[in-house]
């Protein structure tokens, strides 16, 4: 296609645009209402995974070192603990400090008053990097010598991967539910903006045109509406975000329970998101939508 | 040049045959009247020749596109080569007259020294200078069909087709555009015209074919009113 043609039906596109004002303005409206409804929802289930790894990251498991080890021998196997495969970070915790520890959690009972360090054993707090494989990591911990026990929450770890998990497919099935929504009313929108073309459609069949011919204008239009409603649908979702964070964290604690990911943190990838998701639809909408038409 | 052998037609999920064995042929440079009554197959004609439709037996040969083989991605290719002028005109409403003429030469990716070149011609040739920036609704019937031959004349097609050019018409205002078309015939066109107007047909003194009930009854230089004796 000569460059000359190629600019002729790119001015065409963006001519229509304008040229039917209400239909384009119903079909960024439209666009900009499923990328916020698809957007939101993914910002729900980012800040769920968000926090769900915030607490994984939390989640420890302990392992007890032989009692008959003295303490220099004890510390001598951190190497070993922390070379153990899917270890992200060890602390080494001292009979007396278990035992201070132990204490703290009862301090208005006296019964605890007395207790000697002796009854604990000293530990190695361990933090991992994959909680799904919190069993294999507890038998090679059990394996290093000296270590005596390991006391790892698996049903806990499980669970919190089961969340995760469906959040996962939930958000996915969504998303793709919701493009696809997004798609068919793009493409009936501009269906309904077409069929008023058909006539015109018909004539430049007749006079000879190609199906890129008379295609290109229609994708270049629905290209610029999808674009223009997937950058306004990012700036309203970058608003709406900002505020609603604010207003969560103004609730009593809600600080200690959860931190929202910030939206600068995201912004890069949300805004290609959007702006890909607003091209593709447009596009893909435009060229659908005179499909039919094109069979004379 | 056109050529119909012993072509059938059956629209899809019908059993009428709308045309029966129609044996017909147009030599390059003539001027040919196509008549006969509503339903009588005039219509399914112009749709097979522009490939809009697939006869469904016989052999159909336009401008040298074998129609009962021609893939659809070639039908453009076979357009290029007609004009088609329709009874409702069917200009773009949004574009000007000059717009609508030179649409036509964009999609043969004509270039915009070539269209301001050829349009502004063929306007004069149509009688339409001066009208060049007015929009469609802008125009007189007469002059909205006087762009839609303009638009069908731009590419210089071997072949113009006009389907009820003048049924929009006033006698007078038919009479030009008939006059018109002789007039681009005269510059060695050929052109099919699909009429009722008896007084225009006999006006003119061309080869008339007349279809009935799907098929071709006469073929001949005796003006409508031959068609009617038969």
């Amino acid at each position: 296609m000569r460059f000359n043609r190629f600019f002729y039906l790119v001015k065409e596109g963006l001519r229509g645009v304008f040229s039917h004002g209400f239909r384009s303005f119903a079909s960024v409206m439209i666009i900009i209402a499923c990328l916020l409804i698809m957007g939101s929802f993914s910002l729900v289930s980012l800040n769920v995974d968000s926090a769900i790894r915030d607490l994984e990251e939390e989640s420890e498991i302990l392992a007890f070192v032989d009692e008959t080890l003295t303490q220099e021998e004890a510390r001598s196997l951190e190497t070993y603990v922390r070379n153990t495969p899917n270890v992200r970070d060890t602390v080494f915790v001292t009979r007396e400090e278990a035992m201070e520890s132990y204490k703290g959690q009862y301090e208005d009972d006296s019964i605890f008053e007395d207790i000697d360090a002796s009854v604990f054993r000293n530990r190695y707090v361990i933090y991992l990097n994959d909680i799904t494989l919190t069993e294999m990591t507890k038998e090679d911990l059990k394996a290093i010598p000296g270590i005596a026990d390991v006391v790892a929450y698996e049903r806990i770890a499980e669970g919190f991967v089961t969340v995760r998990n469906v959040v996962s497919a939930v958000t996915v099935v969504l998303i793709v539910i919701l493009l696809v929504v997004s798609l068919a009313i793009m493409a009936n929108t501009i269906k309904l903006a077409t069929f008023t073309r058909r006539e015109e459609i018909a004539v430049m069949k007749m006079v000879g045109a190609g199906n890129g011919f008379i295609r290109l204008p229609f994708v270049v239009e629905g290209l610029v509406l999808g674009l223009l409603g997937g950058g306004i649908a990012f700036l309203l979702e970058w608003g709406i975000y900002d505020v609603l964070c604010q207003k969560v964290m103004e609730f009593p604690l809600a600080g200690n329970l959860f931190t929202p990911v910030a939206f600068s943190a995201i912004m890069g990838p949300m805004l290609a998101i959007y702006l890909g998701v607003g091209f593709a639809v447009g596009a893909f909408g435009g060229a659908l939508a005179i499909r039919n038409y094109l069979k004379v | 040049m056109v050529i119909l052998k012993d072509v059938k037609m059956t629209y899809p999920g019908t059993r009428k045959e709308v045309l029966r064995d129609i044996d017909l042929t147009i030599e390059d440079g003539e001027f040919v009247f196509l008549v006969g009554p509503s339903g009588s197959g005039k219509t399914t004609i112009i749709k097979l020749l522009t490939g809009e439709i697939r006869a469904t037996g016989g052999q159909l040969s336009v401008n040298g596109f074998d129609l009962r083989r021609i893939r659809r991605r070639n039908l453009p290719r076979l357009r290029r080569t007609l004009g088609v002028i329709f009874q409702d005109f069917r200009l773009i409403a949004d574009k000007t007259v000059y717009e609508n003429v030179a649409f036509a030469m964009r999609v043969v990716g004509a270039t915009n020294r070539e269209i301001r070149k050829r349009v502004p011609y063929v306007l004069e040739l149509v009688g339409l200078t001066g009208c060049e920036d007015r929009l469609p609704r802008e125009l007189s019937g007469g002059e909205q069909q006087r762009v839609a031959v303009a638009r069908a004349l731009v590419n210089s097609p071997h072949m113009i087709i006009a389907d009820e050019p003048t049924g929009n018409l006033d006698p007078a205002k038919s009479l030009e555009i008939m006059m018109l078309l002789r007039k681009i015939n005269e510059l060695g066109t050929t052109v099919l015209v699909v009429t009722h107007e008896k007084e225009l047909v006999n006006a003119l003194s061309k080869r008339v074919v007349a279809l009935s009930d799907g098929c071709l009854i006469s073929d001949g230089m005796d003006g409508y009113y031959g068609y009617e004796i038969q």
